[in-house]
């Protein structure tokens, strides 16, 4: 207690000093702690997108973009995949569903808002195989009724049967589609999906954007995309097969690499506070040399020494800790709103807030970090104290 | 304590290594301290009176021959047993500097009370020392940047005493201050000394020295 007592008085004689060093630490907590949680927030979310999709092989026009090479001239090629392809893919997936799209954007207006909406074209029999009901019909054949997104539904206020000018075109909403949330094959939620019928009719025959193979069985993938790619990519890559865990993979290898950076940063940020404790610690042993060469002269072992200047940097390390904790904690609260607004722009459905758990697991971490930097950081200064010559520390002036 | 002096040296050398070339600060002394007296250490600045004071105080061990505390060789003890014996047996008061500035004057002499029980409740003694050196009530609770010389070095003799040690070492106990508040502080270490106080004092002030009953001289590192 003696100890602790003169640690406590010795950082409060030098007020700015320890505040500032507490401030490092803080940084450095709030650092990791947030950009823990930003990282593992985001894995969360995209862990959450693509859970009911496992069953899924995608099917793009192989891109030029993927060389790597952005000024590759191939990029400016519009990308598609062609009936006859379509057909060797129908082909090689065997009894699998195969379904092809168009992918397509435009004008859409409802009474006085209007903007920007995907257009999902895709075979009127297929439609119902892809997507939930929410409310009314599937569009049918050449009919002129669209399929709406639920969450275009909700924003714009439209029903069956409400009208709604797609193109220019005033066309009648038939049904409303359930929301379904991100997924790799498709994105619903804010578009507009019509029959393949339907969008030739207006914008006559064009190539498929991407091929939707849905397997009925999981271990039948890999020798679907085989399949595939023995039937098209023989001489020269056409297409990109990938299927859903592939992508998943893809995600998480993404974000954990970002993850990493993400804390590396707060890593980083905690080492400059580590190295501001040390610099403190150090002008401390500097300045109170002679009253160590005193203590230890009068009877003060070196490890009792050693002990009251540890305990100085520990008190720096738990009250900067306890405050990086409490901020930490607070901004994970506040990010979780808007870290879900944010992607409920995106149409990610269900859990958008990030996990106590996740925010408790980064804050204790995060504040563990910080203390034990601060230890590390002040036993140098006071091992150096400890291992002073008590009668030369006396004469020190 | 069957006849053992407080305090023996033989032969002993002390010598600091310096790039310059070596310093010797005492040169083959042999010396004994017996149980009560009271000595005093006088001889030019330089000519090794701290060194001495220090190596009896077991802060410093010599580069040759032996020193025995109550008969019991010091040299081969480890930095801890010796930490271990300044903190039971030796009190130490020196010129300046000898006081806790984070600590006020009552917990300063707590301190190495607190050292040797590991407690905190050690207050009672600690006043109870202040009062023997007639500090008034009322500065026990002042920082020691708050304190006049002599009221300080009051607070370190207490200091020095609180664990009952059984040699009292000081390194000009009075160099710091006025005639008449030296004259004070060392009525006290008399009246100590008489109640069976070993006391061994550096001062180069023979008015100072008169107080002791007998006088060391050190020139040049040797006992002259
Ligand atoms: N740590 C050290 N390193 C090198 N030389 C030292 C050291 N301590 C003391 N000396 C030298 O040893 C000699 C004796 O020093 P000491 O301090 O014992 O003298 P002193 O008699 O106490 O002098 P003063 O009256 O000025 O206090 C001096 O020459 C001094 O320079
Ligand atoms: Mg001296």
């Amino acid at each position: 207690m003696l100890f602790i007592d003169l640690s406590v008085r010795n950082l409060r004689r030098h007020k700015v000093r320890s505040f500032l060093a507490t401030v490092g630490i803080i940084i450095g907590v709030v650092a990791i702690a947030s950009l823990g949680i930003m990282g593992s927030s985001l894995s969360t979310l995209v862990g959450g997108m693509v859970s009911d999709v496992s069953d899924t092989i995608l099917v793009t026009p192989h891109l030029a973009a993927s060389s790597g090479d952005p000024f590759d001239p191939r990029n400016t090629l519009a990308a598609s995949v062609s009936t006859k392809n379509v057909a060797l893919i129908e082909k090689a997936a065997g009894q699998h569903r195969t379904v092809p799209m168009i992918l397509a954007s435009d004008r859409l207006r409802v009474r006085d808002t209007s903007g920007y909406a995907t257009i999902y074209a895709m075979p009127a029999a297929d439609i119902p195989f892809l997507l939930e009901r929410e409310a009314g019909l599937y569009p049918q054949g050449r009919s002129s009724g669209v399929m709406v997104g639920s969450l275009l539904a909700d924003e714009l206020n439209l029903h069956p049967g409400s009208r709604i000018e797609v193109g220019g075109e005033s066309v009648r909403v038939v049904g409303v589609a359930a929301e379904r949330g991100m997924g790799i094959d498709i994105n619903p939620d804010y578009a507009v999906i019509v029959t393949e019928d339907w969008y030739t009719e207006r914008h006559g025959e064009r190539d498929y954007s991407r091929v939707v193979v849905k397997v009925s069985d999981l271990s039948a993938i890999e020798d679907v995309k085989a399949a595939i790619d023995q039937q098209i990519n023989r001489r020269k890559e056409v297409v990109d097969v990938l299927d859903s865990r592939e992508i998943l993979e893809l995600y998480y290898e993404t974000l954990d690499a970002m993850n990493i950076f993400l804390l590396g940063i707060g890593g980083v940020s905690l080492l400059v506070a580590s190295v501001s404790i040390l610099n403190v610690m150090i002008i401390s042993v500097t300045e109170r040399t002679a009253e160590i060469g005193l203590m230890r002269s009068i009877g003060a072992r070196k490890r009792e020494v050693l002990r009251m200047f540890l305990y100085e940097s520990l008190i720096l390390g738990v009250i900067g800790s306890i405050i990086g904790g409490i901020i930490s904690a607070a901004v994970a609260c506040y990010a979780s709103a808007s870290v879900g607004d944010l992607f409920a722009d995106f149409a990610v459905t269900g859990e958008a807030g990030i996990p106590v758990s996740v925010v408790i697991g980064y804050v204790a971490f995060a504040m563990a970090f910080g203390i034990g930097t601060s230890i590390v950081a002040g036993f140098y200064p006071a091992w150096k104290a400890a291992q002073l010559n008590p009668i030369e520390a006396l004469r020190y002036e | 304590m069957n006849g053992e002096p407080l305090l023996r040296f033989v032969d002993v050398s002390k010598v600091y290594p310096l790039p310059a070339g070596d310093v010797v600060a005492l040169d083959h002394v042999s010396l004994t301290v017996e149980h009560g007296e009271f000595i005093a250490v006088m001889g030019p600045s330089g000519s090794g009176k701290s060194t001495l004071l220090n190596m009896m105080g077991c802060l410093d061990v010599p580069t040759r021959g032996k020193i025995y505390l109550s008969g019991q060789e010091i040299s081969g003890m480890s930095d801890d047993d010796l930490t271990r014996l300044r903190r039971d047996h030796i009190g130490f008061i020196f010129q300046q500097f000898n006081l806790i500035p984070l600590l006020s004057a009552v917990e300063n002499v707590e301190f190495p009370l607190v050292l040797k029980t590991g407690r905190t409740e050690s207050r009672q003694r600690a006043v109870e020392v202040l009062r023997m050196m007639h500090l008034d009530d009322a500065l026990f609770s002042h920082k020691p940047g708050e304190l006049s010389g002599g009221e300080q070095q009051r607070v370190a003799i207490a200091r020095a005493l609180v664990n009952d040690p059984d040699l009292l070492l000081c390194d000009e106990p009075t160099g710091n201050l006025d005639t008449k508040t030296g004259m004070a502080i060392m009525e006290i270490l008399a009246t100590e000394n008489r109640e069976g106080k070993t006391i061994v004092m550096v001062t180069h002030d023979p008015g100072v020295a008169a107080y002791a009953r007998r006088t060391i001289r050190i020139v040049d590192g040797r006992v002259a």
